[in-house]
């Protein structure tokens, strides 16, 4: 297998992974270049949430590469990960129910990381100016003395994104970031995408296919841990392989 | 100045917190007893730099250790030993068959001093060996085990079979450690009569100093972005692993932390009672020493100080007069401490002071909410309710 | 080596291990009770120890109540003590869970402390029954004596029966939880707790009955000891770590991975005590199974699932 270096953000080549036996994700090639946004679709079981766990290194491929930036991310734990500029949000909401959305945020401001670092991190005014402008990116401006315990589902969908923003990442995963959320929450989501994708690459799953036409530039569609295939909105809705695979034999 | 009342003090409460646990362990508890008594006290005290270890750890960092004596042992070993080589200069151990040795090795036959003994003659070697050698240990368990992602009952078991480990290789190995029997006949700190009363009001002071200095220190750190990061580990380990943040090196931290706190615990521990033995590093001083902190209320730091004082006083007074009582009285507190109050004393505390603030004022929510939190997050006593529960 | 002859040394290796098959009885019957409570239901139990001396006396209040009012069983009351120890050791686990357990399920943690606190209770309620004293009952003539195979071998044949009831034990508990309905539900319980009480489990019922069983199996263990030790109260906590880090060090979801890690540590503590003096065997197996767990946290057997 060649592994060269490319200009895409993130090439993942020929990963697989096997649990038992069951291989869940099986010689995957997927690329993903800077500034995209990428929409993984695909039925249930075909691996996404496992694609997105390895990329982040929750979950240890059997074999394959995964390169960000050209460097290798199989092998480094989930913080260096995140540290070289990969943010994941998780299916469901994910924050800390006993911290304030500001604390919430200024928890996942990216200084003072390490142990010593952190016992000597003061809240400097950069700092604060920086929570309040993802707060009022994520449309949380008025409730940042709030626990995140008494936020609603979507607006804990987008604190989750927001705590993201703060570590600025270069690529940006998202599992599923509109589920149970009202349809009003699911424009206001996407205009929001559309907004913080400018300045970085962003990869989505997502099952809603109204939310995912409106926003995708490209689609990938797995299968049984393989590529289905990979094309626009309307070749992906036209494509005879795909309509097989969600509307069954 | 501000800053430092909030961050040290924890405000206004915890200003209060201090007060009333500063005229307890300074005026009223020397006041009212005898020096026996209050030896008794400052012996429990130094149990008290265990539970406030494991306030750190059990109650902020969510990672159980049932093998803290372990630390307590490793000071106290360190300190003992060098009493012990103060105490066997050669004109007093002159009847043994080998002077100048520790009275123990020459029983067991042995004709010079184990290498590792030597460092312990120097005073600032020992002292330093105190803090350093817990924490080392701790930071090599540490590694060894959060880095694998071990926690939870796991770690319990693990570290409690450490304890088992340790105080059967002491037992076993009488010629190097005093074997059973421990280390014992401690006389002199550097030429200091430490049996004397005065050695015992002095060391008493210094014992109550330290762990109100240690308290003051861990509420500085929790105040910071420390409290938080516990918290929010607590709360979802994954999402702190997923913004980056080493989660095992926080664990490691808190663990090192809870082992040089027992460490120095062990330390006064050997000056005040003048001993230390296996029996006091094993598995079940270990557990007690969880338990403790648990009636205290394992996130409050405070709560560390009063439930080592009630549960040990409670042990001497049981155990004095209705033996049989009190392992049933021991038994039923794990019980009761896990099942009705999961925040020991400091809970019920909360709950009290509670119940008084919402009868006199009908506070705006939001605000009543932060104050809830925060006072969760400090670890507070309310000192109406602690007048209450005395 | 260690002064000794080659021929004195194969005899004290056969004697050693026999003396570790009768270690390894008490310790994988004690580990069957735990990893059914441990690796079935997450439970930590530290008072299982006190369900095996549970079981150990009520073997010795059979053996008094025979051998005062009935003496003509004597030889023969030995089995059905047996099975009294598994039922008055499964009753009070029973009861235990119903009054305790069952409140602390999703905290494995307080579990850890609450059993501790009823160790406490058990064993001074055994100290305040039977006295601090050890007991022990008075077993069947045909339990007694030993085979000579050679003149420095001596086999004793109490540890062959305690051998032999173990291993008849460990197959009966394998059919029960892979081959019975009951197994079947409660492994069924324990990967997937909310589709089994939709598929009609009573979950509840499960729980309270895998934890009396795992209670019962100590009680079991408690018999075979009375065999080979006598009684006292804290003569189940002696043991209670030692099982612990059989059950761990196995693998907590593998039953031949108990066997095999009670096997290991039974025979290396019997042989290693042979040649350490005094508590220093047991030192070292603990601190090379503490060692080996801090590299393979999850013992020995294993298996790679998607977290």
């Amino acid at each position: 297998m060649m592994s060269s270096n490319t200009n895409f953000l993130l090439s993942i080549e020929d990963l697989t992974v096997s649990f038992d036996g069951f291989k869940a994700v099986d010689g995957l090639n997927l690329y993903v270049g800077k500034n995209e946004l990428r929409v993984i679709i695909g039925p249930n079981g075909a691996g996404k949430t496992t694609v997105l766990d390895m990329v982040c290194g929750k979950t240890r491929p059997t074999g394959g590469s995964i390169k960000f930036r050209n460097r290798e991310l199989v092998g480094m734990a989930e913080h260096q990960i995140v540290r070289a500029g990969v943010g994941r949000k998780f299916q469901t909401p994910s924050i800390y129910e006993n911290l304030t959305v500001f604390e919430n945020l200024e928890v996942s401001f990216p200084r003072g990381r390490s142990v010593m670092g952190c016992l000597a991190f003061e809240s400097t005014p950069d700092v604060v100016e920086r929570i309040h402008k993802v707060a009022e990116d994520i449309f949380l401006k008025e409730h940042l003395d709030i626990e995140g315990a008494f936020l609603s589902h979507g607006q804990k969908q987008w604190l989750e994104i927001g705590m993201l923003l703060m570590q600025e990442p270069e690529l940006l995963m998202l599992d599923e970031p509109v589920a149970g959320m009202s349809a009003a929450e699911r424009e206001q989501t996407a205009e929001l995408l559309k907004r913080v994708c400018k300045d970085r690459c962003i990869i989505i799953i997502e099952h809603d296919m109204e939310f995912v036409s409106r926003i995708a530039h490209q689609v990938t569609v797995l299968h049984l841990g393989k590529i289905l295939c990979e094309g626009t909105m309307s070749e992906i809705q036209n494509n005879p392989k795909v309509i097989e695979v969600y509307l069954g034999h | 100045m501000n800053k430092v009342y909030t961050r040290i003090f924890a405000g206004r409460v915890g200003t209060l917190n201090l007060a009333v646990v500063a005229v307890l362990l300074f005026a009223l508890l020397p006041a009212t007893l005898d020096i026996f008594r209050l030896n008794l006290v400052g012996k429990y005290l130094t149990f008290g730099f265990v539970s406030l270890g494991l306030v750190w750890l059990w109650g902020k960092g969510g990672v159980l250790s049932l093998g803290q004596g372990v630390f307590f042992g490793l000071g106290g070993y360190c300190m003992a030993m060098f009493l012990k080589l103060e105490a066997s200069d050669p004109i007093t151990t002159k009847i043994q068959s080998t002077p100048g040795i520790p009275d123990f090795m020459d029983w067991n036959q042995m004709t010079a001093l184990p290498a590792f003994w030597i460092p312990f003659k120097s005073l600032p070697f020992s002292l330093i060996a105190v803090v350093v050698l817990p924490t080392l240990v701790a930071f090599i368990l540490g590694v060894a085990m959060f880095k694998r992602r071990v926690g939870g009952v796991y770690f319990g078991v693990i570290t409690q079979a450490i304890a088992l480990i340790l105080s059967l290789g002491i037992d076993g190995n009488q010629g190097y450690t005093g074997g059973r029997n421990g280390i014992t006949d401690l006389k002199f700190l550097h030429g200091w009569d430490i049996r004397t009363q005065h050695a015992q009001y002095v060391l008493y002071f210094i014992t109550c100093s330290l762990l109100l200095l240690m308290i003051l220190a861990s509420q500085w750190l929790l105040s910071g972005k420390m409290g938080k990061m516990l918290l929010a580990m607590r709360d979802r380990e994954d999402r702190v692993r997923f913004s980056g943040y080493d989660v095992s090196a926080f664990k490691i931290f808190t663990f090192c932390l809870a082992a040089a706190l027992s460490g120095i615990g062990g330390a006064l521990f050997v000056l005040q009672v003048g001993f230390i033995s296996p029996s006091l590093v094993g598995i079940v001083p270990s557990i007690e020493m969880v338990i403790f902190a648990a009636v205290g209320g394992k996130t409050s730091l405070y709560g560390a100080i009063y439930g080592t004082l009630i549960v040990n006083s409670g042990k001497s007074l049981f155990s004095e007069s209705f033996p049989q009582l009190w392992l049933f009285l021991m038994g039923g507190l794990f019980i009761a401490v896990v099942v009705l109050f999961p925040n020991g004393i400091a809970g019920i505390c909360d709950t009290i002071r509670k119940k008084i603030s919402n009868r006199k004022k009908t506070a705006p929510s939001s605000v009543a909410g932060k104050d809830k939190r925060e006072s969760v997050m400090l670890g507070e006593l309310s000192a109406p309710a602690l007048k209450g529960e005395k | 080596m260690f002064g000794y002859t080659w021929s004195e040394l194969s005899s004290i290796f056969v004697m050693q291990s026999f003396s570790g098959f009768s270690l390894f009885s008490v310790l994988l019957l004690m580990a069957l009770g735990l990893a059914i409570i441990f690796g079935q239901m997450g439970v930590v139990n530290l008072a299982h120890g006190e369900f095996m001396a549970l079981g150990a006396y009520t073997v010795y209040l059979c053996s008094e109540i025979v051998h005062k009012h009935i003496p003509a069983l004597a030889p023969y009351y030995f089995i059905v003590a047996i099975v009294a120890a598994f039922f008055a050791a499964g009753l009070v686990g029973l009861f235990v869970e119903w009054s305790l357990i069952r409140f602390l399920y999703k905290r494995p943690l307080d579990t850890l402390l609450a059993t501790w606190g009823l160790s406490l209770i058990m064993q001074q309620a055994f100290r305040s029954i039977f006295g601090a004293r050890e007991v022990t009952p008075t077993l069947p003539d045909w339990l007694m004596g030993s085979f000579k195979p050679s003149a420095t071998i001596d086999i004793p044949i109490n540890g062959v029966f305690v051998m032999g009831l173990t291993l008849l034990l460990t197959f009966g508990v394998w059919l029960f939880m892979f081959r019975s309905r009951t197994g079947l539900q409660m492994r069924a319980t324990v990967q997937n707790r909310v589709m089994s009480g939709a598929v009609g489990i009573n979950t509840k019922l499960v729980d309270r009955f895998t934890f009396s069983l795992g209670c019962g199996i100590a009680g079991v263990a408690g018999a075979a000891f009375t065999t080979i030790g006598s009684t006292g109260p804290d003569s189940g906590s002696r043991y209670i770590v030692d099982t612990f880090l059989v059950v761990v060090f196995g693998g907590t979801a593998s039953l031949l991975g108990t066997v095999a890690s009670a096997f290991g540590i039974a025979q290396s503590q019997s042989i290693l005590e042979f040649f350490l003096k005094g508590t220093m065997g047991k030192v070292s197996v603990l601190t090379l199974i503490v060692i080996v767990l801090m590299i393979r946290p999850k013992g020995l057997f294993a298996s790679k699932v998607r977290s």
